[in-house]
């Protein structure tokens, strides 16, 4: 992992003598994939989170079931920042492979952990090195040879708690959570925790700065990662079917469907579910599903990622035209093509939104945040049911895989939505019925669902041409009629879908824009480039299509930029078509290299234009 | 029929109440003399003949000629004309959503045996309740006349040329993908697919239905395999079907050794009375074995190849509620506020 050295904060080089530095750092755990260190990693970050510390982990992993390097990292912060920082003054120097240099990416007066037989190529001498009997302690645990690569890791977690003054009540509580109470593998693990922090407290004198120390601001609050907080919300929002085909990072959104379907919403008395999760043969079909089951009146999702996405455009055109509901989770990975498949993006923005042939726009949804993975999980329901039509959910891998500190989800505030249905009574109530008709002058017309009894409901959905009253029809002035009215369907969205949330500072001479999981690394760049005097305001987008608030925020300020982690700029291009009379003060601050945002990029950028 | 009624000049009606004109619909704009309208005349009688109630039918289609044809039957059903090849998982959808609907699938053999066949087999392999008609004509209609896949050996087009390639078997890929029901026909030969079409919407798994059915503008010339003549000429029956549907309280008598009954999931029963071969329906190794040979011979075998009534269907395995997912009421689809409080307590 090669690091930038200029650091947004800089810390004092050198160790010994120099002020403690309390719950402002950052430890990068460099492993090799597939040994457990994600089991060290998550003990260490709840341990500290449980210490009311705010805590972020950020977990870089390869394309890969095992052997290649990994790297994990948790940021401390006592301001509670949570976003990637470029550099990390920690080092758990655990994979001989990238040893050499993860050591050069340190900062002066850096840390270094590492297994005691392990060389380095270029010491440093403005590095705090401790080496640790990482065989020796593993052996006395007494574990089982298959264990031991495992139980390893736990050596860093003993020596970290040891060094940083982590709380041993709480590692151990982490530890029970994570093997879910049972006993033998706790017991295991914890041995080698305590022995490893016995050991460093005997042998090793502290001579860096870094400590952790007990504070009050996550008290309340939950651990979770975007996928999980989804799939609550789906489940909420009375997902019915789940149509699915593997694919990262998008499948442990299914996993966590999986997982707490049974304890939200399987019925207890008859044995039987409420809903039905299925994997499909490939991207086609589970779109296929999700359309057939919206139509006939089915809260259907599926999860995906870019190159399922890819496969699933006809279907999406066909939705769009024949008006079926459904939802679509894109949980973004960097492409094109399989291109970084465990690494984040927020390249399918343009994608998403024209997704079909002809002339299509669909509705949108950026969650920015746990809480909104888990409320656009069930809002996106009641969108698509309104609005009969698919809905897509753009999460990305940053916010689907990693771990989030959130407060407690709320209890959905709105009844389900479930949008223009007419009963056979209603249907008999209603004048002038067509399945495409626009009654309303919303664009968006009645539907009847299979099974209606009434003997005018049925109507054949089609992707061909067809008049209000679903019949095939090749007149132009049937087609155009049908565009027409779905181009007026899409201006309602726009009064629909998730309004963007602003910040505004007062005395803000700049813009920020931007949208889902780069929030907290925005945040961030605002207060730094308040502190350097650049003061800004910050729009977070919220979805597509784009509406008035946008507007009104671009009117107030000589430039604004657009910051996304995409190759093209692709939102800077859409703020631009929205608004043409503020186009000229749209600046497009992207970054395109599969690393969540930090701050310092965003900082460095807009300084640089700014200056 | 002994399920109609006939009063001083009204038109008959069904066991519901219906007349045949219930179950039509548009009228067809396939080619005159289409052996596709055909098999749409027998849907409509067969589904007047069994008193479907048409808000419990959903007609499901692809893309092709096949597959416009849902607009010209049971107007008073919900139909989806889907995607080309893609019908089985829009289906498969729908009755995971809805399960009480009977869904009745027309494709064709470009859109079954070509863009198609990869979801056809997993619809079968999930067996998602269906009757799913292949109307097989050997020939691309709609782009003008391409071979497709079920084209023989030898077989010539006026554009086309020649097709080198041999011919997948729709009936063979149904049974390797060990589908309950699978029958071969030809649209000349009306009470034999209307039997069966009665055979398959009454019964609960896919129900694959091969119809041979002649082009009459790109492929019925006097050499081709899937033409009128050729079929009237080579049809060979391996039984006579009789559908006996359960609302006829009688006692079904048969002869042994001559005749076989096959009773279906709710009481309906298939009669086939033997002709020139001794067949077991039953038996899937027959059933593959009989169809090889018939693709070396270039023989053309239809009636029943192969039923078993004992596979589960998909809302089956998957536990459904007897109630549709698409009708449950919203207190049975969010989850109480203790529900809910348990689902927090995971991450707590």
């Amino acid at each position: 992992m090669s690091a930038i050295d200029t650091e947004v904060q800089t810390h004092p080089a050198g160790h010994t003598d120099s002020t403690p530095i309390v719950n402002d750092f950052s430890i990068v755990a460099a492993t090799v994939n597939g040994s457990g260190s994600q089991t060290a990693n998550n003990v260490l970050m709840r341990a500290i989170f449980n210490m009311g510390v705010p805590v972020s982990g950020k977990n870089l992993f390869p394309s890969n079931i095992q052997g290649l390097p990994t790297w994990y990292t948790i940021r401390v912060s006592k301001r509670g920042y949570t976003a990637r920082r470029e550099s990390t003054e920690i080092l758990v120097a655990f994979n001989p492979r990238t040893a050499d240099e993860d050591l050069a990416a340190l900062p002066p007066g850096g840390v270094c952990l590492h297994p005691g037989d392990l060389k380095f190529g270029a010491p440093r001498s403005d590095v705090s090195f401790y080496p640790l009997p990482v065989r020796d302690l593993v052996k006395q645990s007494g574990a089982d040879a298959r264990l031991r690569d495992y139980i390893a890791n736990m050596v860093y977690v003993g020596a970290l708690a040891e060094l940083l003054s982590i709380d041993m009540g709480e590692i151990k509580d982490a530890l029970s959570r994570h093997f879910k109470g049972k006993p033998k593998p706790i017991d295991l693990n914890y041995g080698v925790v305590t022995a490893a922090a016995a050991w460093v407290r005997d042998h090793l004198p502290k001579t860096d700065p870094y400590r952790v120390a007990p504070m009050d601001r996550t008290s309340g609050m939950i651990l979770v990662d975007g996928n999980t907080a989804a799939a609550f919300g789906a489940l909420m929002g009375g997902m019915t079917v789940c149509a699915w085909y593997p694919i990262t990072p998008s499948t442990s959104l299914v996993d966590a469907l999986t997982e707490l379907a049974p304890i939200l919403r399987a019925d207890t008395d008859t044995e039987t579910t409420t809903y039905a999760i299925v994997q499909a043969e490939d991207e086609l079909a589970a779109a296929g599903m999700i359309v057939g089951a919206g139509w006939a009146g089915a809260r259907a999702m599926t999860a995906t990622s870019g190159p399922g996405l890819s496969l699933m455009n006809e279907f999406v055109g066909l939705a769009y035209f024949a008006e079926a509901p459904c939802v679509i989770w894109d949980v973004q990975r960097m492409g094109p093509s399989t291109g970084l498949p465990t690494r984040v993006s927020q390249g399918d923005v343009l994608s998403a939104y024209y997704m079909g042939h002809g002339d299509t726009r669909h509705v949108v949804l950026f969650p920015g945040s746990m809480t909104e993975c888990y409320e656009f999980g069930y809002q996106a329901f009641d969108l698509a049911d309104r609005l009969q039509t698919p809905v897509l959910v753009l999460s990305d891998l940053d916010l689907g895989m990693n771990n989030w500190m959130s407060e407690p989800f709320t209890y959905p505030e709105t009844p389900l939505d479930r949008g223009k249905v007419l009963t056979a009574d209603e249907l008999d109530q209603i004048k002038g019925w067509g399945r495409y008709k626009d009654l309303d002058g919303d664009g968006i017309a009645y539907r009847t669902l299979p099974g209606n009894p009434n003997p005018k409901a049925a109507y054949l959905a089609r992707g061909t041409g067809h008049n209000e009253y679903a019949v095939y029809s090749e007149r132009p002035g049937d087609w155009q009629r049908n565009m027409d009215r779905l181009a007026r369907k899409h201006e309602t969205a726009r009064t629909l879908v998730p309004a963007p949330v602003v910040i505004e500072r007062d005395d803000a001479t700049i813009g920020i824009i931007a949208y889902g999981s780069t929030d907290p690394a925005i945040r961030e760049a605002c207060d730094v480039l308040h502190d350097r005097g650049i003061s800004a305001s910050y729009l977070r987008i919220r979805a597509l299509p784009l509406e008035t608030t946008l507007r009104t925020f671009l009117a107030k300020y000589e430039r604004v930029y657009v910051v996304e982690m995409n190759q093209d700029g692709q939102m800077a291009q859409l703020v631009q078509l929205h608004a043409p009379e503020a186009a000229a003060r749209v600046r497009s601050v992207r970054i395109c290299d599969g690393m969540p945002l930090s701050a310092q990029f965003v900082v460095e950028q807009i300084q640089q234009i700014e200056a | 029929m002994t399920t109609e009624t006939k009063t001083n000049g009204k038109p008959s009606v069904n066991r519901i109440g219906l007349t045949s004109q219930d179950y039509r619909a548009g009228e067809t704009t396939l080619c005159q003399g289409c052996g596709h309208n055909s098999i749409t005349s027998q849907i409509i009688a067969a589904a007047y003949e069994l008193s479907l109630a048409p808000h419990q039918v959903i007609k499901m289609s692809g893309i092709g000629c096949s597959s416009k044809t849902p607009a010209y039957f049971l107007g008073r059903s919900h139909g989806f004309n889907t995607l080309h090849g893609r019908m089985p998982s829009v289906t498969t959808g729908a009755i995971l959503a809805n399960r009480t609907l009977l869904a009745i699938g027309v494709s064709g053999d470009g859109d079954t045996g070509s863009i198609g066949l990869g979801q056809f087999k997993h619809m079968i392999r999930r067996n998602v309740p269906m009757v799913y008609i292949v109307e097989n004509n050997g020939v691309y209609g709609l782009t003008k006349g391409q071979f497709s896949a079920t084209a023989d050996v030898g077989q010539t087009l006026k554009y086309a040329g020649t097709n080198v390639l041999p011919p997948i078997d729709i009936c063979i890929e149904a049974l390797a993908a060990d589908c309950s029901f699978v029958a071969r026909s030809f649209a000349g030969d009306a009470r034999q697919v209307r039997e069966l079409l009665k055979a398959a919407m009454s019964f609960n798994g896919t129900a694959v239905l091969d119809i041979i059915s002649p082009c009459v503008t790109f492929n019925n010339h006097h050499d081709s395999t899937k033409s009128y003549d050729y079929g009237k000429a080579h049809e060979e029956r391996l039984q006579d079907i009789q559908f006996i549907p359960r609302f006829e309280e009688v006692q079904v008598e048969y002869e042994e050794g001559a005749e076989r009954v096959v009773q279906l999931h709710d009481g309906p029963i298939i009669k086939l009375r033997k002709l020139d071969r001794d067949y077991d329906p039953t038996n899937k190794w027959h059933a593959i074995e009989l169809l090889e040979k018939a693709r070396q011979n270039h023989e053309f075998i239809t009636g029943l190849l192969y039923i078993n009534t004992e596979r589960q269907t998909l809302p089956e395995t998957m536990h459904l509620p007897g109630t549709p997912l698409a009708y449950l009421p919203a207190e049975q689809l969010r989850p109480s506020r203790e529900r809910f409080a348990q689902g927090m307590a995971e991450f707590m």
